[in-house]
């Protein structure tokens, strides 16, 4: 940006005498202010504030010391499982293509869902409930942590002390969901008249996207976002533009794709067939599912996200050079490694997306910004212990009753929440309502909107749920959530229930 | 599916029975409810009982397929009768509709005299019909039309087959030559028919793609009488596609270009878990994020004119029977314009539900098609108030425990029962009110609804409240 910047101001408008004021006056005209505004504001939304200068940077990426070692030694199991992986079917971590290979590849770019590799020896690095009982066994060292339960005991499964906000504070964060807001997902509904609030609000939408202001977009998708808009007003928030020089940038991974060929990527063929492939909505897009997901993988931009993640990306060794710093590489180049679900993170946004490029970018936007918390062990108040916290708190506090008769049968309620919450809902819900959710992820640039729509989906399936023996008839009564409409649910639970 | 037909039923008429062979087997069910003569019209349906006419029985459990696919029975009852026609001629008629060639020849004719009639640009709304000749009659007009445009490809379709059967496609003339000597020798001759009359077609060679795969649409138009014509338009639907990515240079691969659920069932990777449909809402909803709404409006627009103009160019050739109903399955395509054609449109749709979803549609759809159909007869019948009328009245009465034992009296003039819309009552059907002034802004918005949200249990929860706090007060 800052190149094209000098250029333009290689121009003659622009005179030494009054160089302030033309220069602001030149940013006004050519849009530049905006486009400023909207790169510090995108900073300053992904990157948290600084803190005391003494802070060493793991403590950007996780204060709480126990959580960093818990993600450490979570880590250390995922590689070993990798490794094991490796070693079992003798496939290399990383191995150069054939030109033969390469050029096939490039031929069957736009249809690598065709292919049909055998992968039945591949198994996923990890599940979602593999996850869960490494959260289950996070403990706070600082506390006295004996085998038997005591007043401090929590009555959910996760057992850490964090702050996480009670509904009042919800309420007054979640302010824009209130019942005497407009909101879309319900009051566009067919019996209300548009005139009420539907028509007034597109307008507005439209107005923000000709102003082109990332923190108005942020500030007007907290009442969602119409179909039409919701494409161009998620890439404003997330400060995505289509330059010639991210399409330029797509095309290099593009290439690093067909001329390397990575472990990882079996991993992600197998996720893609077993899980978006399946599914009645998402079946569709599985090639632009394929050519996301490989370009993710080698996309070493994304190691940027490390500096506030508290995870941290495995390292590899150069053949025959294990230990040596100088032949270490990061494997697979991002740093992120996919487990059981991860393309489920893609597909929905493939509805709003149709340009390989553009859609790679806003994947690895959202990525670096909300998903990587689903899946990392930290104290952030959107991560995924925070936010099953959350949820256990707010079942616990609204529906105590339905809570106790849970646990007495077996059927701790993360059990059945947690892989709504990894997966941002992504293939539980029907994808016009989870749309609907993303837009207030964005929105309040927070994720404990999961938590709250869990805890909603139990509160309105309570009656059912009291009626049952057994986890796994819980798990049937909340097996389908397709019907489910998100915001009456969000808006009952948070301010229509008497507490 | 379908089949069982015939099972302990007399035989019946000759006309229907060869309609029936023209279709050849697998096709589905068939709805035709007529109301038969005062004397026993001999042909009288499966089920015995009376009650269970309008009921599940309408839709019988095949023994063949699985529990989820069903299909309606012929049903001719003798309990209805107030001296009307038996109406045999009407439902052989329909097929001017359903026959490709028949449809064009229609189409054309219609055309013309939109031309005469109204203007050039009228008769270009009936341009969504793509360039169509009847072989081996047409041969001629063909071979002049493909030397003008060479390159492109044709699709070979046989008139009176369904589910994808005998269609290929071709660019060379040298591979119909090939085609025309073997149909004179192949052993596809069970049908009575001496020989099996082909359409050639200009084949779409831009469709729209979803993910790299083409598509097609299919949506359920209700027609209740011909003349006037009254038609209702679904609001569900579905889209069909592919199960492989598009590509014109494998023309021979049948599975690429016909999206026919009955044809890619056979394709080797065919999952029928995962099946390739999706419902007409999330389609437009990807449009319009897409696109924006304006232009699917414009589309869904257009479709409606395909349905309307279709109906209109067979309105004089089908004997209309105010007694008799019809439920058409369109075939829409969508090329990358944005511009709808019309594929072909099915009289007998196939009701086998190939997923979850799927099955809720056609259960909902049929349930609908029963309640409109009540409507109708019971507005007719009230009109001749015959002791025979009452009874039956009874009988309905007690048939819709479903919704609170409240009798369906519909007054026949709904715009929407459940999922259904009126989209046109002898002349266009508005979605404002009557009364309100919209004349002279020109915002005529059409009634139809297709691909938005259907909450008809509502909708029909609602009409039959509305009747009965009526009934209270005029009692």
């Amino acid at each position: 940006m800052i190149l094209k910047f000098q250029v333009s101001l290689q121009k003659p408008e622009i005179k030494l005498e009054t160089l302030k004021e033309d220069i602001k006056e030149f940013f006004r005209i050519t849009g530049w202010e905006k486009k400023l505004h909207n790169a510090v504001y995108s900073e300053l939304t992904v990157f948290p504030l600084p803190r005391h200068p003494a802070a060493p940077p793991e403590h950007l990426k996780e204060p709480l010391v126990y959580m960093r070692k818990a993600q450490g030694s979570w880590e250390k199991r995922i590689l070993k499982s990798l490794n094991s992986m490796c070693t079992e079917l003798s496939i290399p971590l990383a191995r150069k293509r054939p030109v033969v290979e390469q050029k096939e590849l490039l031929n069957k770019w736009n249809e690598m869902g065709t292919d049909e590799p055998d992968l039945s020896l591949f198994r996923p690095v990890y599940a979602p409930k593999d996850f869960l009982e490494v959260l289950i066994n996070l403990r706070n060292p600082n506390y006295e942590n004996g085998e038997h339960l005591n007043f401090k005991t929590h009555l959910g499964l996760i057992q850490v002390p964090l702050k996480v906000k009670y509904i009042s504070e919800l309420k007054e964060f979640f302010v824009e969901l209130s019942l005497n807001t407009g909101q879309l997902g319900i009051d566009d509904a067919t019996q209300v008249p548009p005139e009420l609030f539907e028509n007034e609000h597109v307008r507005l939408g439209q107005k923000v996207l000709a102003e082109q202001d990332s923190a108005a977009a942020q500030q007007y998708i907290r009442q969602g976002s119409p179909t039409a808009l919701r494409a161009e007003l998620w890439a404003l928030i997330l400060n995505v533009s289509n330059q010639p020089e991210d399409l330029l940038y797509y095309e290099q991974l593009k290439s690093n794709v067909i001329q390397h060929d990575l472990l990882v990527d079996s991993l992600i063929y197998k996720d893609v067939k077993l899980t978006a492939s399946n599914d009645d909505y998402y079946f569709v897009f599985e090639d632009y599912l394929y050519q996301v997901l490989l370009c993710f993988s080698r996309d070493t931009a994304v190691l940027g996200h490390f500096a506030y993640n508290s995870a941290s990306p495995p390292k590899s060794y150069i053949r025959g050079k294990l230990g040596m710093e100088d032949y270490a590489v990061f494997y697979p180049p991002n740093g992120v490694i996919p487990f059981h679900g991860f393309s489920m993170y893609v597909a929905p946004l493939c509805f709003l997306y149709h340009e390989p490029s553009k859609l790679y970018q806003i994947f690895r936007e959202m990525y670096v910004r909300f998903f990587f918390r689903l899946h990392s062990i930290s104290s952030h108040h959107s991560g995924i212990v925070s936010l099953c916290l959350l949820f256990e708190t707010l079942l616990q506090t609204h529906l105590p009753q339905l809570f106790y008769h849970l646990r007495e049968i077996g059927a701790q309620p993360l059990r059945i929440s947690f892989k709504w919450m990894v997966r941002a809902f992504s293939g539980y819900l029907a994808t016009d309502q989870l749309l609907l959710l993303w837009d207030r992820i964005l929105g309040y640039n927070s994720l404990e909107i999961l938590a709250v729509l869990a805890a909603a989906v139990f509160a309105f399936r309570a009656v059912n749920l009291m009626e049952v023996t057994s986890l796994a008839a819980a798990e049937a009564v909340l097996a389908d959530l397709s019907t489910l409409k998100v915001m009456p649910l969000l808006q009952i639970f948070l301010f229509a229930t008497v507490t | 599916m379908g089949g069982g037909r015939g099972r302990g039923r007399k035989r019946a008429p000759a006309l229907l029975r060869q309609r029936d062979a023209q279709a050849g087997e697998g096709r589905g069910g068939h709805f035709q409810a007529g109301w038969g003569g005062p004397q026993k019209s001999g042909r009288r349906c499966n089920v015995q009982t009376e009650e269970s006419m309008f009921e599940d029985s309408w839709c019988a459990k095949s023994e063949r397929a699985g529990p989820e696919s069903m299909y309606p029975i012929q049903v001719h009852s003798p309990e209805y009768s107030y001296g009307c026609p038996p109406p045999q001629a009407w439902l052989g008629r329909s097929e001017r509709l359903t026959r490709k060639n028949y449809m064009v020849k229609n189409l054309k004719r219609f055309r013309k005299q939109l031309e005469r009639e109204v203007g050039k640009l009228e008769a270009a709304k009936c341009d969504f019909f793509p360039k169509t000749f009847e072989l081996p009659s047409d041969y001629h007009l063909f071979v002049e039309e493909f030397r003008k445009t060479p390159g492109i490809t044709w699709i070979m379709k046989p008139v009176a087959r369904s589910q994808g059967k005998g269609i290929f496609l071709f660019r060379k003339l040298k591979d119909i030559m090939d085609w025309r000597k073997d149909v004179g020798r192949s052993d596809d001759q069970k049908d009575d028919i001496p020989v099996e009359n082909y359409v050639a077609q200009r084949y779409i060679e831009n469709p729209y793609l979803i993910g790299g795969r083409k598509f097609d649409l299919r949506v359920y138009v209700l027609v209740m009488s011909y003349i006037p014509l009254r038609a209702w338009l679904y609001r569900d639907g579905f889209v069909r596609f592919s199960n492989t990515r598009f590509t014109l240079s494998s023309i021979d691969d049948h599975y690429v270009h016909l999206t026919n659920v009955a044809v890619q069932k056979t394709s080797p990777d065919y999952d029928p878990e995962k099946g390739c449909k999706w419902m007409i809402q999330r389609f437009r909803q990807y449009l319009t994020s897409k696109h924006g709404p304006e232009m699917v409006e414009t589309l869904f627009r257009d479709m409606d004119n395909i349905f309307i103009k279709s109906l209109q160019s067979v309105q004089k050739v089908i004997i209309s029977d105010k007694h008799c109903f019809e439920l058409y399955g369109y075939d829409i395509l969508i090329d990358q314009d944005l511009k709808p054609w019309l594929l072909e449109v099915n009289a007998s749709p196939s009701l086998a539900a190939s997923s979850q979803e799927d099955y809720q549609l056609k259960t909902c759809l049929l349930e609908d098609t029963l309640h409109i159909v009540d409507m109708e007869a019971s507005t007719h019948r009230a009109a001749h108030g015959s002791v025979e009328g009452k009874a039956c009245l009874l009988r309905l009465y007690r048939r819709k425990q479903a919704y609170g034992s409240r009798l369906a009296w519909l007054t026949g003039k709904e715009k929407r029962v459940g999922g259904f819309d009126l989209m046109w009552n002898d002349g266009p059907v508005s979605r404002e009110e009557e009364g309100i002034d919209t004349a002279g802004t020109g915002n005529f918005v059409a009634n139809t609804h297709l691909g938005c949200n259907n909450d008809r249990k509502k909708q029909l929860r609602q009409l039959f409240c509305s009747f009965h706090s009526q009934k209270k007060v005029t009692s």
